[in-house]
Formats: C-alpha cells, sequence, structure tokens
C-alpha cells in the first residue's frame, strides 16, 4: 500500500482515520502461524514425497532415477495390476458414498428442515454422533455386528426369518467392499446433512413465501426452489467426499488390516500405500516406491478437484439473497 | 568406565591421570552400567521386571539392566529411526531373519562371531540371525515356537474320537465330530489370512515337504513350489473348509481362539504362543497332537520356528555389559527361567530345558520325536517383490475358502517367486 492519496480522492471517499500505515504489519503477523504451521506440516512433507518419489535406494545410498518409480509402478505387471485393483476399489467406494450418503444427506436435512418435525433436535444430534466418533471405534463396532459367530446381525435376522440372507458379509469377496462402504456411509452421513441443512434454514422465508403465492408447495417446492438454491453446498460436499474417500485409509486397515482381504478386494491406495511404504510383516518397506503411490495419490486428488473447479463449479449458478 | 572418565572432564591433568590410572585398572574388573532393552514383547514386561532381570542383576550386581519395550505393531518402525537417531538401546530384540538382517548389514547390530554364548545353540537356531555365507552371527536366539493342533480332551472323550496320528484318522475324527453336532470341528477363520497360512500351510506342511530337506532345496532351487511336497499341504486345507464353523470367512483370529476357549470347537489350529491365554480362559483339559502324517509309520516332521532374538547395538556405549548379558541370555539357567516364566516360547539352547506346564511339555516333547524346521517363507525367500511370505497368506486364505485350487495357488506362487528370485 502507498502513501499517496490524492486530495480529491480523498474527500469524495469517506473519512478515515488520521494515520493510515502504508505496510500492514499486523496482517503479516496474524497470518503467520497459519501459514508457518500449514507449510510446515503440509506443505514441506508434500514436497518432500514428491521428492523422495525421484529417488530409489542402492546399495544404502540414495540415487536419483527421474520417473522411474513411476515407470515402475505403472509399467511392472504386479505392481500395476495392484494399482489398478486399488484404485477401482478407490473408485467404487465414492461412487457409493456418491450414490448413498449424499442423497440420503440431503434427504434427511430436508426433513429435518420442516419446522412442523418435533424432536428435530435430538434426531439431529442422533445421527451426527457417529462422525465425532473414532474410525478404531466404528469398525471395530460393525465388524461385532456383522460377526457371523456373536453379532447381533444373524440374530436379527432370525427373528425376521430372514437367516437365509446373511452371509459374512466382511469376509466374501464379492461383498466386503461394498459393505465397508455402507459403514463408512453410516459414519459419515451427518456431514452432508449437517451442511445441506445450515443451506436450506439459510433460504430467505421471503423466496419460500414468494412461492407458496405462486402455488409452489411441497416436493415442488423443493424441487423447483430449494434444490437449486443448495447445489453449491452439493458441490462443495461431494467434493469433500472425493478427497475424503481417495484418501482413505483407517477403517479398511482397522477391519481388514493391512493386506485388505478377502483376496485384495477391499485394497485401497491408502492400504496399497502402508504396505509399500512401511513394509508389511516379512516384506521391508520401501519409502521411494511408497512416495511414488502416495504422489499418485496426490495427482489423484489434484486432477478430480480441478476437474470440479474448472468444469462444474463454473456452472452452478449462485443465489445471492 | 566411559562414565568415569567422563567425569574428569576439564579437571586437572593429574586427576585424569589417576582417572585413566583407574579405568586401565578397572579393566577385566566388573564396570557400573545401564544397559537397555529394547522389544517388542510388551506383553512380558512384569516377567522380565520381576524375574528375569533380578536373576541376572543376583550375579552381575554392578549391571543395571532396563527393559524398555514398545508396542509391536510399531516396533520395527520405531527401532528403526532410534538406530538411526542413535538413540537406540545397548541390547536390541532382533526379529527374525531380514528384518534384523538389514540392521546388521548397515551397521546397527554387532558381529557376536567371538562370543562364547553363541555355540550353545544348533545351526536351526542360529539361522534367523546371521549372515548368508554363516560366519557372522549377530543375535542370540532366545525362543521359539512349534505348532501343532490343541484339542478339547472332554469334547474328544464326549464324542468318542481319539489324537489322530495320520492324515485319515485326522478327518475321520473331523467327520465324527461334526456329525455328533455339538462342537465346531475346528477353529479357524481366514478373515485375517495369516491363521490360514501359519496355523495352517507351516503347521501341516513340513510332513510334505520334508522339513528342512525341502526347504533347503527350495532355497536352493532344486525344488519348485509347484512340486507335490509344497502342492499337498494346499490340498489338505481345501478340505478343511467342511470342518469350519459358520461364516468362517469373516471369522477373525481373536473370534476363534474365543472359540475354541469357549468350549464351542474341538481342535485349534495352533502355535505354541497361545499355550498362555488359553491356560487363562479355558475351563476344560486341553491336549496336543503333532500335525498328522500323510501315512501310518511316516517321519514327522514340525515347524519349531525361531522367533525372537537379541542383539547388541553396535554403537552401544556399555558393550562389555551387554555382552555379559547376551551370555547369560545363552546359558541354561536363562533358558529353563525364559521358559517357564513364558510357556509356549521354547528355548533354543542345546541344554535340556523341564517345562512345568503340561501343555508346553507336550509341544517341546515333539523336539524328540520329530525333525525340526522352520517356516519356509521366512529364509530368503521373502526378500523381494512379491513377498512370498505374504502371498502365502493370501493363497492359504483363498485355497481354503475354495476360490482357488491347490495347484492353481502353486503355479502362482512359483510364476512370482521366479519373477525376482534365482537361486
Amino acid at each position: 500500500m502507498s502513501l499517496n492519496p490524492s486530495q480529491t480522492q480523498q474527500r469524495s471517499s469517506p473519512p478515515k482515520p488520521a494515520r493510515r500505515v502504508g505496510f500492514r504489519l499486523h496482517i503479516l503477523v496474524f497470518l503467520a502461524p497459519a501459514v508457518l504451521v500449514y507449510t510446515a506440516i503440509m506443505i514441506l512433507p508434500l514436497f518432500g514425497t514428491m521428492q523422495l518419489s525421484l529417488f530409489q535406494e542402492v546399495d544404502n545410498s540414495r540415487v536419483f532415477v527421474g520417473l522411474d518409480n513411476f515407470r515402475k509402478l505403472l509399467g511392472d505387471p504386479r505392481l500395476s495390476a495392484t494399482f489398478w485393483n486399488a484404485l477401482s476399489n478407490n473408485a467404487w467406494f465414492f461412487v457409493v458414498h456418491m450414490l448413498v450418503q449424499n442423497p440420503i444427506g440431503i434427504l434427511l436435512a430436508a426433513i429435518l428442515s420442516n419446522p412442523r418435525l418435533r424432536f428435530r433436535s435430538v434426531y439431529r444430534t442422533a445421527i451426527f454422533v457417529p462422525t465425532i466418533l473414532s474410525f478404531v471405534i466404528v469398525g471395530f463396532v460393525w465388524k461385532l455386528i456383522l460377526s457371523p459367530l456373536w453379532g447381533v446381525a444373524p440374530d436379527l435376522l432370525e427373528m425376521a426369518g430372514l437367516k437365509s440372507l446373511f452371509k459374512p458379509w466382511l469376509g466374501k469377496e464379492a461383498y466386503a467392499l461394498t459393505t465397508l462402504s455402507l459403514i463408512s456411509v453410516w459414519q459419515f452421513i451427518g456431514i452432508p446433512m449437517m451442511l445441506i441443512y445450515a443451506a436450506l434454514i439459510s433460504i430467505p422465508e421471503e423466496i419460500l413465501e414468494a412461492a407458496e403465492c405462486d402455488g409452489i408447495t411441497g416436493m415442488r417446492q423443493f424441487w423447483k426452489i430449494k434444490l437449486p438454491l443448495i447445489l453449491p453446498s452439493i458441490g462443495i460436499i461431494s467434493v469433500l467426499t472425493f478427497v475424503g474417500n481417495f484418501n482413505a485409509f483407517d477403517l479398511i486397515y482397522v477391519s481388514q488390516g493391512a493386506l485388505a482381504g478377502p483376496d485384495y478386494s477391499t485394497d485401497i491406495l491408502g492400504t496399497f500405500l502402508y504396505r509399500t511404504f512401511f513394509g508389511f510383516q516379512l516384506q521391508l518397506g520401501d519409502p521411494h516406491l511408497g512416495a511414488t503411490i502416495a504422489s499418485m495419490m496426490f495427482l489423484v486428488i489434484l486432477i478430480g478437484v480441478c476437474i470440479y473447479l474448472f468444469v462444474i463449479q463454473r456452472r452452478l449458478r449462485r443465489y445471492e439473497f | 568406565m566411559k562414565a568415569t572418565s567422563g567425569k574428569t572432564n576439564g579437571v586437572g591433568g593429574r586427576k585424569l591421570l589417576l582417572a585413566a590410572a583407574l579405568s586401565v585398572a578397572g579393566t577385566g574388573l566388573a564396570s557400573a552400567a545401564d544397559i537397555t532393552i529394547e522389544s517388542w514383547r510388551n506383553d512380558d514386561l512384569t516377567i522380565w521386571q520381576d524375574q528375569i532381570i533380578p536373576a541376572f542383576e543376583a550375579k552381575h550386581p554392578d549391571i543395571k539392566v532396563t527393559f524398555a519395550p514398545s508396542a509391536p505393531a510399531e516396533y520395527n518402525a520405531a527401532l528403526n529411526s532410534k538406530l538411526e537417531a542413535g538413540s537406540a538401546g545397548d541390547l536390541i530384540t532382533c526379529r527374525p531373519f531380514d528384518a534384523s538382517l538389514a540392521l546388521y548389514d548397515k551397521g546397527y547390530l554387532a558381529s557376536l562371531a567371538d562370543l562364547e554364548g553363541i555355540n550353545n545353540f544348533s545351526d536351526v537356531a542360529k539361522s534367523a540371525w546371521i549372515t548368508d555365507d554363516g560366519k557372522n552371527p549377530f543375535c542370540v536366539p532366545m525362543a521359539s515356537v512349534i505348532h501343532g493342533f490343541i484339542y478339547n480332551k472332554e469334547a474328544f472323550k464326549e464324542v468318542g474320537v481319539e489324537v489322530p496320528a495320520t492324515e485319515d484318522e485326522f478327518f475321520a475324527a473331523l467327520d465324527k465330530i461334526k456329525a455328533d453336532g455339538n462342537y465346531v470341528p475346528m477353529a479357524m477363520g481366514t478373515s485375517d489370512q495369516w491363521e490360514a497360512a501359519t496355523m495352517g500351510y507351516q503347521n501341516i506342511g513340513p510332513n510334505y515337504w520334508k522339513g528342512e530337506e525341502g526347504r533347503l532345496a527350495l532355497i536352493a532351487g532344486e525344488q519348485m513350489l509347484t512340486d507335490a511336497g509344497w502342492v499337498a499341504p494346499y490340498a489338505q486345507l481345501a478340505r478343511w473348509k467342511d470342518y469350519l464353523g459358520d461364516g468362517f470367512e469373516a471369522q477373525t483370529y481373536p473370534d476363534s481362539q474365543n472359540l475354541f476357549t469357549l468350549g464351542r470347537a474341538a481342535v485349534y489350529p495352533a502355535g505354541s504362543w497361545e499355550i498362555t491365554g488359553f491356560n487363562a480362559n479355558a475351563d476344560f483339559e486341553m491336549g496336543a497332537f503333532i500335525p498328522p502324517v500323510p501315512n501310518a509309520g511316516d517321519e514327522c516332521y514340525i515347524s519349531d520356528h525361531t522367533d525372537i532374538g537379541l542383539g547388541m547395538n553396535a554403537k552401544s556405549e556399555n558393550a562389555d555389559a551387554a555382552k555379559a548379558f547376551l551370555n547369560w541370555v545363552a546359558s541354561a539357567e536363562f533358558a529353563s527361567l525364559y521358559a517357564n516364566a513364558l510357556p509356549g516360547f521354547f528355548p533354543l539352547s542345546n541344554e535340556p530345558v523341564a517345562l512345568e506346564d503340561p501343555l508346553a511339555q507336550e509341544f517341546i516333547s515333539w523336539r524328540e520325536k520329530c525333525q525340526s524346521t522352520i517356516r519356509s517363507t521366512y529364509q530368503i525367500l521373502s526378500r523381494g517383490e512379491p513377498n512370498l511370505e505374504n502371498e502365502t497368506w493370501n493363497a492359504s486364505a483363498n485355497v481354503i475358502k475354495g476360490t482357488e485350487t491347490a495347484e492353481a495357488a502353486g503355479a502362482r506362487l512359483q510364476e512370482g517367486l521366479s519373477s525376482w528370485y534365482k537361486p
């Protein structure tokens, strides 16, 4: 900021404090903690990881190998099969969240925002509680619920006469990943619900009243008026879901272990990265190849977020109330 | 000694000289030293503090030992960073094979070739902690675990089955238990995968690949995982499916343990490390039997797997004290103390040890009847990518579930192994 306001401008502009400092040091001071902490614990490790992926250890010394690790990851038939398997599992994990978590979240928010609903805050809290639970607890509890030996799921199905429907879901290749996705949906459904709920209650009364005057009520009001107004929130939720899902690791690790059984059917990029980076049992860790996988994860997320920012978000219309 | 001379820093020359003279005189005599043991056995903390360390300190009053364990899952990573930072303890509990060999190669573990006590151990016992050329052992073998089957004696009596000695008797017994219907014939699940490989494949396998003979031939490249001896155990595992509990695909390791100790299952494919926990939790009488041999009268082989060793930090400042401790670990006194404090972890030294726990005694008595070997995938063969041990977990679980045939599993593992291992 320069200290050079012209006379006319000063006259026409609203009155300002007598002494205006040019360089506003306090901005830097206030920004510094966040910038420093974020740089130290996020940005530096990110670049460190990318740097690590360009090296390989040969005879106990670190050698620059360029993109060889990436070539190996995508070119080696076994590694690339594991990588693509993990990526497609990640994609399915994301699809289940988008198809189940977000629509149900929006539905719950729409129901909760109905002013005639009683015990609203009770429902809201109950649905949100799993979100704040540790994934360790969630993984453990669901493993117990679904356990063929001690779980309540087989007993409940038996009471309903549907015992034949019970399968050891977490142990079958065909069901395990979907089951885990649904567990994750159960845990995190509170987040889209809360965000959409906040967006819905911030829609001004006048708009809804105007709609009612025009004869648009009930379901039509939701589709024609409310939904377009909350679309930006839905967009943000989709991005959060995308980033969260492609970074997922904890639930799979806790419930299926690092080998992501049965037969790698629940292996996602996070567990693949963990096994490669830290090693597993007799397999020694390979930090360089691990960093390569981490860089690929970053790339996938970056591409996804860019698609959202540059293609989808620009088409979303925003309304100012 | 380092501590003595350290105190005289910056003091007059005469005192320094005196200290030097003292420390020379002190050589050979015992010197006060604190040594620290790094370990992943945090379950054993009280046993070390109350029994093992006091017994050692009674003999070496000048050495103070601290047992500083970390959580098993974090141990390797934590130890590596401590060694890199130079803050690791004087004695390092060694994982078997390559994890420790890597530490030796990086110069973190000292060679123990000239340690007296190392001669108390057989070659099989030392094989887990020795360089490939067999010249430099770097950890003193501490304990092994033996595989076999633990069974519920009351269930066997109730159903009226005898302890099986052969394959046919084994399946006949399981059939009878299944027909009786009161017990799940065998408690095992495939959810954690390693159960299938460790308590399944590595448990019964040595009888088919003839223990050390087959294992060494595999390493030498004279046998393949597609050979009959290596595929046969998978064919056996494929038959186990019918005897496991409902939903065994989602049954975890703790589930299996509970199923057995609650008295709901008759047979438990086991490792001897279960003994302590089972003794505490099961209120019925238990017995153990050797993995059944294919035909009556066949020589039996058991997996007597080297599991824990103790090595010395190459940068230890108390090397003499650490060596004194290692020599003591190699002694018969330690062997009997350790084995009785932790039934199921068997000493590896050549000195015979009597165990008070009957179940543990049953397991260790097999060493006299059968040939010992270690798990086939642990030495050398799991160095590359794909990792043979991890793949064996996966294949064993698949074979038991019936999603892969025994032959296909053998072929897949051999293909993976051949892709990086050239004998």
